[in-house]
């Protein structure tokens, strides 16, 4: 017997302002849809769940507890996995280590976070002390900040625009239109994109994403319980994970790209054995357009300087030689951030599958998920097949 | 103890690097240097974190460098919404050391650009808090 592991159920709940959910009711929701996604999957036959979030979004510490018992998974081992934006991702690779060991036949991953019961700004402080709180957050940082100035090296070494920038946004949100999940899904023009408000020189309004809440769940199991348990498994083929340090003044240069994510892609082509020309369909971690344009380069789908190109010559769009983002990215969906990972291993499924809709890559075999942890702390990179 | 008082906002007041803030209130900007190793650090570091080394001596930094990136913050988190706007900036010193700090109140957006000579000092916030900036020396 081979012991190949499969993704059997893919959920996620609306993501958006949900002033009518509270984190118990987004993860049921979202592991609901899972549920039902799968062949006949009790949630008897689930051995072990891994919860996924930032910590300090909400007042409830040791969420895993209250969820496993939200969602009747007592007494089944249940746990938290913490790695900022990237949690849910994470918690898929120590998922795919319980099968592949034989220490669990079925394990659930869910993600989620509850980001509008609080203030914008009293989020951005949450969102400024995910940056080294000694030498860096004490000088009044953000996420938009650090990546602005990622964007602001990006533009100094390639040439890059804002336009460019901007098209990333206008691509992104073209997409959601699709996704009824989605927290926007309607289009921007490239006019309207760049006439937002600065928030972080160069990074505007619709350069980032929007805070959001949401719940992702994926259910994985090895091959004989992805056999009987779905109608069309699909199998994980290469995983990737790599960090960098979280101070900008302790890292390489070029400030362009991320070291944890050269390194996880570096890991998951390995494991796969393909290469990047080999990917049918991506979802990349577009918390800020520029994220997208440096994930190109990290990723190797191009060389870094020819990001900027990547997104005029409209490579990336359906179509194009490696679309990506076409569910609208976290730049539409909005951004859970435990829950974000989750959802782009959905949209990769449900590709795999043929199931994409309007929005279907034609004939997609190989998929790649790619999940950023705050300022490329931490990079998940995951390869799926058909 | 002493760190509660560096920066605009600290979250930290117990290290093992406490006293250079002291350094700082005293105008003189100190990195630390590994007795064993020779490794010189900044911001300093209580051990060596390369070697192992227990023994560091504090030396005098100088804070001449270039700049490497920069962003013009518009939207401030809680406790710096005052401040808005402000430079963010990393810098590299020509010791080799990479530093994020902000740019002086004065220096406008249109004076930064990257690959710029620029000059680190400590800077008192007010009568408590201290911290360093970077500023454009006057002569390049």
């Amino acid at each position: 017997m081979t012991n190949r592991v499969a993704i059997i159920g893919v959920g996620q709940s609306s993501f958006g302002i949900r002033p009518d959910s509270s984190i118990r009711d987004l993860t049921f929701e979202a592991f609901h849809d899972a549920i039902e996604d799968t062949k006949n999957l009790d949630r008897n036959d689930i051995d072990a769940s891994l919860i996924a979030t930032a910590a300090g979004y909400d007042k409830q510490r040791s969420p895993a507890a209250v969820i496993a018992e939200y969602l009747e998974l007592n007494p089944q081992p249940t746990f938290l996995t913490e790695a900022a934006c990237a949690s849910s991702t994470v918690a898929l690779r120590t998922a795919w280590s319980f099968v592949k060991s034989g220490l669990h036949d079925v394990v659930a991953v869910i993600g989620y976070q509850k980001m509008t019961d609080m203030t914008s700004d009293a989020i951005q402080e949450v969102m400024g002390r995910a940056g080294d709180v000694m030498f860096e957050s004490s000088f009044g940082t953000s996420m938009p900040a650090y990546y602005a100035m990622f964007a602001r090296a990006h533009m100094n070494a390639y040439g890059t625009t804002e336009e460019d920038l901007a098209k990333v946004a206008v691509k992104n949100h073209y997409y959601s239109q699709y996704n009824p999940k989605a927290m926007f899904q309607k289009e921007f023009t490239l006019e309207k994109v760049l006439s937002t408000r600065v928030i972080a020189s160069p990074l505007k309004s619709l350069d980032c994403c929007a805070n959001a809440d949401g719940a992702s769940c994926v259910i994985v199991a090895n091959e004989t319980k992805a056999k009987k348990f779905a109608e069309q498994p699909v199998w994980i083929k290469g995983l990737g994970l790599g960090s960098t340090a979280m101070s900008l003044a302790s890292r390489n240069p070029p400030f362009t790209g991320f070291e944890s994510a050269n390194e996880a892609a570096r890991q998951a082509y390995a494991m796969a054995k393909i290469q990047p020309t080999d990917i049918d369909v991506a979802e990349v971690h577009d918390c800020f357009t520029i994220a997208e344009l440096i994930s190109y380069g990290d990723l190797g789908f191009c060389k870094r300087e020819d990001s900027p190109k990547m997104i005029r010559e409209e490579e990336t769009h359906l179509g194009g030689r490696i679309p990506v983002n076409i569910d609208g990215g976290l730049l539409s969906k909005g951004h859970p951030v435990g829950a974000t990972g989750g959802s782009q291993i959905r949209t990769l499924v449900h590709q795999l599958r043929g199931e994409g809709g309007k929005v279907q890559v034609d004939g997609a075999k190989i998929a790649l998920g790619h999940n950023v942890g705050g300022i490329g702390m931490y990079t998940n990179v995951t390869i799926l097949e058909a | 103890m002493g760190f509660e008082q560096f920066g605009f906002v600290s979250y930290v007041s117990q290290t093992k690097i406490g006293k250079f803030t002291e350094y700082l209130k005293n105008n003189r900007l100190m990195g630390t240097k590994c007795k064993k190793c020779g490794k010189v650090y900044f911001p300093p570091r209580g051990d060596c974190t390369s070697c192992f080394g227990e023994e560091i001596e504090w030396i005098e930094m100088k804070g001449e460098g270039k700049l490497v990136t920069y962003t013009e913050v518009n939207f401030a988190p809680t406790g710096f919404q005052d401040d808005v706007p402000y430079i963010l900036a990393l810098g590299q010193l020509n010791s080799g050391h990479y530093v994020f700090a902000r740019f002086a109140k004065d220096v406008q957006m249109e004076q930064v650009k990257i690959g710029m000579s620029i000059q680190l000092v400590p800077f008192r916030i007010d009568e408590e808090r201290i911290t360093y900036e970077f500023q454009i020396p006057y002569f390049d």
